[in-house]
């Protein structure tokens, strides 16, 4: 369902912004270029807030006059346009400083196979269609139950866009994707007491949206769940990381193996490579080609082919997440991350949600983060949280105004198992995460 | 100012202001109450060092236009990259359709008033030439490693932008601002003996970039990370626990930010949404507390000369000696709440609906003696560098995380402690609030603020103040 003419067009404009290059004395160079169009309709108390219509477009260029590099990026795509900006980033690539390490990736690194990743599904919507599902999501969620007192909205958004890539190794790419999401946040009162949560679902396919309804009546659940909670006194005790929130540790990892953090010497997990950071039963691959998943790419933001391939084994990690660049710089190989890893797949256990209640037995579950908290060198971690207090298994209360804190590398180390109660929203896919022990502050 | 605005943003795309009457004839066709187009044109650039070369610099333009029809509590919104009639009359057709209820807005014809001007109308970019901005990060760079043999990687980054906006109101008033905004910053990675810690400090302005060669400031950012970097190199583990903290001067000002900043901002406070919703007239903080909101700083980075719809800037007083006094509004939540708006109307670009927005948020100084305050505590924390902080405006809960804190004992500050992130109930924490410094300062100029997905620059500041009781999330129970 590609729209091919239109994919066309714009792949033309990024070969004149390389030929373009080329005229002004860049050695070499690379191009991008993006469109999107969209919209987002949302609806509160019944009625309608807010209609926007979306029309993004961008296009950037990176140019090397030899080892030196600039760029430059513009919102208007008009010939004259095009000039200035080749020109713009030729002038900052004659200031910067030769850097050996510097250019494009290795020719033979790119990507020349191109699956078909099933990203592309329009979902043929007007604002009043939209309205409509957004006003059934919001009822379904203030008519759960009578604690709900107030809300924030349900919005409805799609997007359809076209990104192309090219550079001047002959590398000319384009495709088309789409991104439709469904999303609920209600306030809940008890006792003066007020809470809000909220949910929501993403596909690239609209057909596979949790429906409206559902997503309202968890968002309630979520919210009516919190009503009445109370801090901690400062404790140790095992945490269970919700599966919405495990994500986020596995986030950390990512950053600390990337490239540019460990070139810079700015990571907790310098030299890991080939060690064991992980209990043995852990393993977390990359796999790029998942059909309609979020994350799927047949090549990085430097048109490296990507390729599945595990990230850590038995606990052990195999491979860095590299870009050309940060590649040279540790004298390895481009692992096709330039922009980022594509859907990181944590391998799960048997265990269900409830199976993970009882194996945390006595702890804390944690399903809401805040703040940053992170120390990305020293791997130091103390962030705020709120959640809920486990006891032989059953959830006594929800609880508030705590922190839990320890040190990631521990952190990792420490992971008792992981459940198969997966979130299936995100880039990176993990169930729940419970981990042996940590520091809880409060009251 | 507004010649010059319309000269650089309409005229190269043949616009001129009758077509802006066009497109507002077209929205006040239907019944509505608010009407605006919103005119921008952005230069941004950043230079990166690292490694002791300047890498790379990036050079990114922008503009656009949005266009916004508000019926009630309804907004119709859409935007182009392309400043033409035929385009813009397009989207003004598309945003109208929101408006099925609202007044029949008059036209009126536009009184210019003289503006203040908090900052002055100049594009920072050009302000230096670009081998001398390379050249400032050089000297940064070599200035930062000559301070101690531990340094392992420095960063230094500089960013200018040049922003024209020009607002057209249904009230028929056109509106121009030219907003210079720069930044730097340097990071430093240390390691010793097997330990690596990193300091980070930068500073900015709506100012040229002469602004980091005065006192060498550039060079006294890098001094600032070192020392930073060597402090947390010797810092055990933070405390866990509720305990007396005394926030230093400055940047711990995100305090304020968070714990009741958002807390009072219109839309919250119109939809009921927010843990201060309904609290006007009451205490909500010590009364030693006395907090504003002031987009007329002069040069400072959270400042405007009028806000995103056009409202001129204001000081407006959040808290005065601990009662709450009114909330941040722009021209929406205003109308919908039967109060004035406080000129805090602000939106990330064009591509973005207007919302009420922080702009420099501060507590007012006391009259304590700083050194006295530290006095004053047994045992507790001492934080006087943050990173980033959250709330949750609705139940009240915040965040911030100190990058640099120490522990009280005795009535001294001791030893440095690892960040530790510091948790609190909006709400509560000001009237916990028992010592006011006489020593306000703002911060740096690094903020950025981020509401529901849209980013805008914003100033912080308190005094040292002292707080009976917030919970320290540290690792040592």
């Amino acid at each position: 369902m590609q729209n091919q003419e239109e994919i066309n067009r714009l792949k033309n404009l990024v070969q004149d912004l390389l030929d373009e290059s080329k005229k002004q004395g860049a050695s070499s160079a690379e191009a991008g270029l993006s469109i999107d169009n969209g919209l987002s309709v949302n609806v509160r108390l019944g009625e309608v807030e807010t209609i926007e219509h979306h029309c993004d477009q961008s296009l950037g260029i990176t140019v090397y006059i030899g080892q030196k590099k600039g760029s430059a990026s513009t919102n208007d795509f008009s010939a004259g346009s095009i000039k200035e900006t080749v020109k713009a980033a030729c002038s900052i690539a004659g200031f910067s400083s030769a850097d050996k390490y510097a250019g494009l990736p290795e020719k033979d690194s790119l990507a020349t196979e191109f699956s078909d990743l099933d990203s592309c599904h329009p979902w043929n919507i007007d604002a009043e269609a939209a309205i409509k599902i957004a006003i059934e999501c919001e009822d379904a969620a203030r008519s759960y139950h009578a604690e709900i007192s107030n809300s924030e909205g349900a919005s409805v958004n799609s997007h359809q866009g076209i990104r192309v890539l090219g550079n001047s190794l002959g590398f000319l790419q384009g495709y088309e994707s789409t991104r439709h999401s469904i999303s609920c946040s209600v306030l809940g009162e008890r006792n003066g007491d007020m809470q809000r949560d909220y949910w929501y679902s993403v596909s690239r396919n609209a057909d596979k949206l949790e429906i409206a309804k559902a997503i309202g009546i968890k968002a309630a659940k979520r919210t009516i769940n919190r009503l009445g909670a109370r801090s901690l006194t400062p404790r140790q005790c095992p945490v269970l990381y919700s599966a919405e929130v495990a994500s986020g540790s596995i986030g950390s990892l990512i950053s600390a193996i990337s490239g540019g953090s460990l070139y810079r010497k700015s990571s907790f997990l310098l030299d890991a490579l080939g060690t064991q950071i992980f209990p043995d039963f852990i393993h977390i691959h990359e796999q790029p080609h998942l059909k309609m998943a979020l994350g799927s790419a047949n090549y990085d933001s430097e048109g490296v082919a990507t390729a599945a391939r595990d990230i850590v084994q038995d606990g052990i990690l195999q491979g860095y997440v590299l870009s050309s660049y940060s590649a040279r710089k540790l004298g390895m190989k481009t692992t096709a991350n330039a922009g980022g890893v594509h859907n990181l797949i944590v391998e799960t256990g048997d265990n269900d949600f409830f199976a993970m209640l009882k194996q945390l037995d006595t702890g804390l579950l944690v399903t809401e983060l805040m703040g940053q908290g992170v120390n990305q060198v020293t791997g130091d971690y103390s962030r705020g949280a709120s959640g809920f207090w486990v006891e032989k298994g059953e959830i006594l209360y929800p609880v508030e105004e705590i922190t839990i804190a320890g040190n990631l590398k521990d952190m990792y180390k420490n992971i008792i198992s992981i459940g198969n109660d997966i979130d299936y929203r995100g880039n990176i896919r993990t169930g729940s995460i419970l981990i042996e022990q940590m520091s809880i502050a409060g009251e | 100012m507004l010649n010059q605005v319309k000269q650089s943003i309409l005229a190269p795309y043949g616009m001129q202001e009758k077509d802006i009457d066009t497109i507002m004839d077209n929205m006040l066709s239907t019944r509505i109450d608010e009407a605006d187009i919103y005119f921008q044109s952005s230069h941004f650039e950043s230079w990166v060092l690292e490694d002791g070369i300047v890498k790379e610099g990036t050079h990114s333009i922008e503009k656009g236009a949005g266009v916004r029809v508000v019926s009630g509590e309804k907004t119709g919104f859409a935007y182009s990259d392309r400043i033409e009639l035929k385009v813009l009359l397009e989207a003004a057709n598309n945003v109208k359709a929101i408006a099925r209820q609202g007044y029949n807005a008059q036209r009126k014809i536009a009184t210019t008033a003289d503006r203040a001007e908090y900052y002055p109308a100049i594009n920072p970019l050009k302000s230096l030439a670009d081998q001398e901005k390379i050249d400032l990060l050089r000297k940064v760079d070599i200035e930062t490693r000559k301070l101690d043999h531990r340094i392992e990687e420095v960063i230094v980054s500089s960013v200018g932008v040049d922003e024209q906006i020009l607002v057209a109101n249904q009230d028929g008033s056109l509106v121009a601002d030219i907003r210079p905004l720069t930044r730097m910053n340097v990071t430093v990675i240390l390691a010793d003996k097997g330990k690596r810690e990193q300091g980070s400090m930068g500073g900015g302005a709506r100012t040229d970039y002469g602004y980091f060669l005065d006192q060498n400031k550039a060079i006294e950012y890098g001094k600032e990370a070192v020392r930073q970097a060597l402090v947390n190199l010797e810092a055990i583990a933070a405390p866990a626990g509720n305990m007396t903290v005394v926030l230093g001067p400055g940047w711990p000002g995100i305090l304020l930010h968070e714990a009741i900043g958002h807390g009072l901002e219109g839309d919250f406070n119109r939809k009921g949404t927010s843990a201060f919703s309904g609290k006007v007239g009451e205490r909500v903080a010590s009364e030693l507390c006395t907090i504003v909101d002031d987009a007329t700083l002069a040069n400072r980075r959270g400042s405007l000369n009028i806000d995103d719809e056009g409202i001129p800037a204001e000081k407006t007083v959040l808290i005065e000696k601990g009662v709450l006094k009114g909330y941040m509004q722009d021209k929406m939540n205003a109308r919908l709440m039967g109060v004035k708006s406080t000129g805090n109307g602000r939106r990330e670009s064009y591509a973005h609906i207007p919302m009420p927005r922080m702009t420099n948020t501060y507590m007012l100084p006391g009259k304590d003696d700083p050194e006295e305050i530290v006095k004053s505590v047994k045992k507790g924390l001492y934080a006087k560098n943050f990173g980033g902080g959250q709330v949750d405006i609705t139940s009240g809960k915040f965040v911030f995380s100190a990058s640099e804190a120490y522990l009280i004992e005795d009535g001294k500050i001791t030893r440095p402690v690892k960040g530790a992130t510091l948790i609190g109930n909006g709400p509560e924490v000001l009237t916990k609030v028992s010592m006011v410094g006489n020593d306000l300062e703002l911060d740096p100029g690094v903020g950025t603020c981020g509401k529901e997905g849209q980013s805008v620059p914003v100033g912080v500041g308190q005094p040292t103040i002292k707080i009976e009781g917030l919970t320290v999330g540290g690792t040592s129970v």
